[in-house]
């Protein structure tokens, strides 16, 4: 799982995750969108890497290799309802380190979105 | 997102044509970036093509600081197998796995069945018409499987006038040097015949059809991955 982090080319062969969450709006679930903006070290998804988000904390897709999605699944359900957009940083010099860390030593931040309407 | 912002992300996946998300990281304001748009400012010009072309999403700051995130949604990469023969079946299905668009090329209308090939587009041309027609380029992989020199031959003869960014073709050392005295014969220089990657596949010592589209597999990923990162 070792990358080469800002080097890592984004492929998106997970095209799906978006193809899921706009089947989830049509369906009328609420959904949130997390991307990987920035890697740093040995992250374990390339940027551009997505995971999609419903109301009821079914998701898609990855943004690591599972150390940091449950949190990210988490702050999604926050966003989706108070509709806000943020960034959020996740890696060992986290404070959270010992509850959502990387254990690869990685460093990730992640661009969160609810799915909107207007 | 809006939705109708996700909306065009999709239509354009499904047109095979590339877009950029750009998404101001302090506003959130989003907008979709194609390359024939005209009226953006310069910066966020130079930043859509750096993405689309290094197929590369990225964090740029704009001229006032700003920085906004360029998501690169670019078609999938291309897998082109000349060759409907047994072991294109395992290659075409883990190539689709692997987020490729999959070919495969043969005339031979009994070899090209739907039946052995569910859900992957069949092409029932000559290789050369064929891949002429498929405009190779830069995000294409190009793999010959029939050991037929009358279909593998002109298959690489297009192939290495194209910018293919890996090139495989089946066949033994033996078939390998013999294949390579054709090519040189037909004009190819050594530099460029080097640019096929045979005995095809890495040495897992493979032996099924299924085992070797691994490792074919496998040596697209290296070539696709190691070069380009």
């Amino acid at each position: 799982m070792a990358n080469s982090s800002m080097t890592e080319t984004a492929t998106h062969s997970d095209d799906n995750v978006l193809a899921q969450a706009a089947a989830w709006a049509d369906a009328g679930h609420k959904v949130a969108l997390a991307t990987v903006i920035e890697t740093w070290g040995s992250a374990p998804r390339p940027v551009g890497s997505q995971l999609a988000i419903r109301e009821d904390a079914t998701f898609v897709g990855s943004v690591s290799g599972g150390c940091i999605e449950g949190d990210v699944v988490i702050r999604a359900l926050d966003a989706i309802q108070s509709e806000a957009s943020e960034v959020l940083e996740y890696g060992v010099a986290d404070a959270m380190a010992w509850e959502v860390g990387l254990a690869c030593g990685g460093k990730i931040k992640i661009y969160l979105e609810p799915l909107t309407h207007s | 997102m809006k939705q109708e912002t996700l909306k065009q992300i999709l239509s354009a996946q499904a047109a095979k044509q590339p877009i950029v998300l750009a998404s101001n990281l302090n506003t959130n304001e989003q907008l979709t970036l194609t390359p024939d748009q005209i009226g953006h400012p310069d910066w966020m010009v130079a930043a859509l093509d750096a993405a689309i072309r290094s197929d590369k999403s990225r964090v740029t700051d704009a001229p006032d600081g700003t920085p906004w995130f360029f998501n690169v949604f670019n078609p999938p990469l291309r897998l082109i197998i000349v060759g409907a023969v047994h072991i294109a079946q395992p290659l075409a299905r883990m190539g689709l796995e692997a987020g490729y668009d999959v070919s495969v090329v043969d005339p031979r209308e009994a070899f090209a069945s739907a039946e052995r090939f569910p859900n992957i587009t069949l092409i029932r041309e000559w290789p050369d018409e064929a891949l002429q027609n498929l405009a190779l380029d830069a995000r294409t992989a190009v793999v010959t499987l029939t050991h037929d020199p009358k279909l593998d031959d002109p298959a690489l003869h297009v192939a290495l006038k194209s910018a293919a960014f890996y090139i495989g073709a089946l066949g033994s050392k033996k078939t390998q040097a013999t294949r390579q005295q054709r090519l040189t014969d037909a004009g190819f220089a050594s530099a460029e015949i080097a640019r096929i990657c045979g005995p095809i596949g890495l040495d897992i010592a493979a032996k099924s059809p299924a085992e070797i589209a691994i490792a074919i597999l496998a040596e697209i990923t290296q070539t696709l991955r190691q070069e380009r990162s």
